[in-house]
């Protein structure tokens, strides 16, 4: 295991390497001289030419992709223009909020998603595999931030049961801060719900057509001990990776769904930062995940490898 | 063409049972349906009985549905009917085109890199997995926002945000294909390069990227209402269901009609893209006769 981590990790290396010059190369997609928005409206040719020798501007772009990756490696990704803060105390800052909407979004996601996967395999070809199918893509088809925004409208609104926006954090009120994020995690739980579904059933129907089930049920297994412990235990296989690789949507549904219920994590962080146009924190974002979905997909396989032993032969 | 003008050859047989299969899915027949509703609408905006998309009309602030105006009015007393019409075709435009250029970019690179392999395919991987490795929606606003907020661009952001889908499809089918023994006799008469993979190549991978692109127009028409509605895909006044629904989130107890009639046309039209991609992929798979 040790021998496949290390090989994976230094398959990682050129991939984040990669990254980076993305992420470098995306301020020169920006229009126009970043140091004249510094300069602000006077424009004195001396504050051009000392900003430009401060942040190293007049440097070939190579040197100044080395100086700028030499930083991040030493966790500095700039400063925030808008708060001027360092933008990695700035994301570590926002992370703990995003990843208890992530966590409780993943929870309702599994709860919904996995039960719902081997019933529909379960029942293959009946009403309720037909409904879990209907209900599993329009779950994919629905605008997660329309959905939001139809929940504060009925269970905010109309019934005045939840809170429409504000977060509480953790530390101060674990019940209450469970109650704000229950809203928003729900409805960026649905989405992953019917990912999940839809690769659970796909997983049960090879496991309960393979000779290992049939072998269970010649025994006289009940069908849940066949189905739990025998069919569902080897579909959980492709099911954790899947679980691991849904990182990046639930990410990316955080952004519209902070945004949404008014909630101040990582999702919200970067569409603020566009707008106020902070481009330091937009790039810190887009490397920090990208890094992190990297490790994601290493832990994954390490996860695959661990409930599937015999891939430590290959 | 002479496999098309004889009748003995099998090649025509594969259509027919294409459009047997298609014809029998009745869920891919609802998302035909839906797909032509939503194409004949955008195409026929300009040609329908309804008020401009920006015409404001003071006196019908916020008014709920009625004949006048069925799906109500906006905030500033626009016709909501209308700008869902002109809507469909910023959505729809920006699904199809950002899915032809993830497709161009893509599939030339994945043949490259699953023909070529070697040092151009460990190349090609390394650049897909790194584009793989910022999630879909964050590379789109990333780049959005570095390329500046407009339709073109948010379909440029989403079209590269979703070209290493198809940078991987095309390697994988590519590399599959390239084991098949027509391929192997292709190569021992001596075809080039460029004729492999206009002749054998490219027409057997294009049935997995045809239900790949249909499956994705649906994941970029909802990427084009996110950025729209965060303010970077289509700016107002021109219409977008995204940038409606933006605006109407802050006039829920209001109007709640705004917020709930752009969600519908999201959710149909991707729903419809869904299922006539679900339905194409089962009637082209080749181990499913």
């Amino acid at each position: 295991m040790l021998a496949f981590l290390g090989r994976r990790f230094l398959i990682a290396i050129p991939t984040i390497f990669l990254i980076s010059i993305f992420v470098f190369g995306m301020q020169k997609l920006l229009p126009g001289d970043p140091v004249l928005v510094m300069a602000g409206e006077d424009r004195n040719p001396e504050m051009i030419e000392f900003l430009r020798e401060k942040y190293r501007l007049n440097d070939p772009i190579p040197v100044q992709y080395f100086n700028w990756i030499g930083n991040a490696l030493q966790g500095d990704l700039g400063i925030s223009l808008r708060t001027r803060q360092p933008v990695l105390e700035l994301i570590a800052e926002k992370l703990p909020v995003t990843i208890q909407l992530a966590v409780m979004a993943l929870i309702i996601a599994l709860v919904i998603g996995i039960p719902a996967g081997v019933l529909s395999a379960y029942k293959k070809g009946t009403w309720i595999d037909w409904l879990a199918n209907i209900v599993a893509l329009s779950g994919l088809s629905i605008p997660n931030f329309w959905l939001g925004i139809m929940l504060i409208l009925l269970v905010s609104v109309n019934l005045g049961w939840l809170p429409a926006s504000g977060y509480r954090p953790l530390s101060d009120d674990p019940l209450q801060s469970i109650l704000t994020m229950l809203m928003p995690a729900f409805v960026l739980g649905t989405g992953l719900a019917a990912t999940l579904m839809r690769h659970t059933r796909s997983a049960m129907l090879g496991v309960l057509r393979s000779d290992y089930v049939r072998t269970a049920r010649a025994k006289g297994l009940s069908e849940r001990m066949v189905l739990v412990k025998h069919a569902l235990r080897n579909a959980l296989v492709p099911i954790v990776t899947v679980t691991t690789l849904l990182f990046g949507e639930l990410l990316a549904g955080a952004v519209l769904t902070e945004q949404i219920f008014t909630i101040p994590g990582f999702g919200k962080l970067i569409v603020d930062a566009v707008f106020n146009r902070d481009y330091a924190v937009v790039q810190g974002i887009v490397l920090c995940t990208a890094v992190g979905f990297i490790f994601l997909n290493i832990l994954a396989d390490a996860a695959y490898r661990v409930l599937n032993p015999r891939m430590n032969d290959t | 063409m002479t496999a098309l003008s004889d009748p003995l050859t099998v090649a025509p047989k594969a259509p027919s049972r294409f459009w047997r299969k298609m014809r029998a899915s009745k869920s891919a027949i609802l998302g035909a349906v839906i797909v032509i509703f939503f194409v004949t609408i955008a195409i026929a905006a300009p040609l329908l009985p309804v008020p401009g998309p920006t015409e404001t009309d003071w006196a019908a602030v916020r008014k709920a549905p009625s004949a006048a105006h069925p799906f109500g009015t906006d905030e500033i007393g626009r016709d909501v009917l209308s700008r869902m019409i002109w809507g469909a075709q910023a959505s729809l435009l920006a699904g199809v085109v950002s899915v032809l250029i993830a497709v161009a970019l893509g599939v030339p690179l994945g043949v490259l890199s699953g023909y070529l392999r070697g040092w151009t395919d460990a190349v090609i991987s390394r650049f897909t997995e790194a584009l793989l490795a910022a999630p879909f929606l964050i590379l789109a606003i990333a780049l959005a926002a570095f390329l500046g907020p407009s339709l073109s661009n948010a379909m440029i952001a989403i079209g590269l945000s979703a070209m290493p889908l198809f940078i991987r499809l095309a390697r994988a089918q590519t590399m599959s294909v390239m084991t098949e023994d027509y391929v192997e006799s292709a190569r021992a008469i001596g075809l080039g390069h460029a004729a492999m993979i206009r002749k054998y190549i490219l027409p057997n991978i294009f049935p997995p990227i045809l239900v790949q692109s249909t499956l994705t127009i649906a994941t970029a028409i909802i990427a084009e209402a996110s950025l729209s509605f965060l303010g970077l895909g289509k700016q107002p006044p021109a219409p977008s269901w995204g940038s409606m629904l933006n605006v109407a989130k802050n006039f829920l107890e209001q109007a709640p009609w705004m917020a709930m009639w752009p969600g519908i046309a999201i959710f149909l039209v991707v729903l419809g893209f869904n299922l006539l991609g679900d339905g194409l992929r089962d009637a082209l798979d080749p181990h499913d006769l």
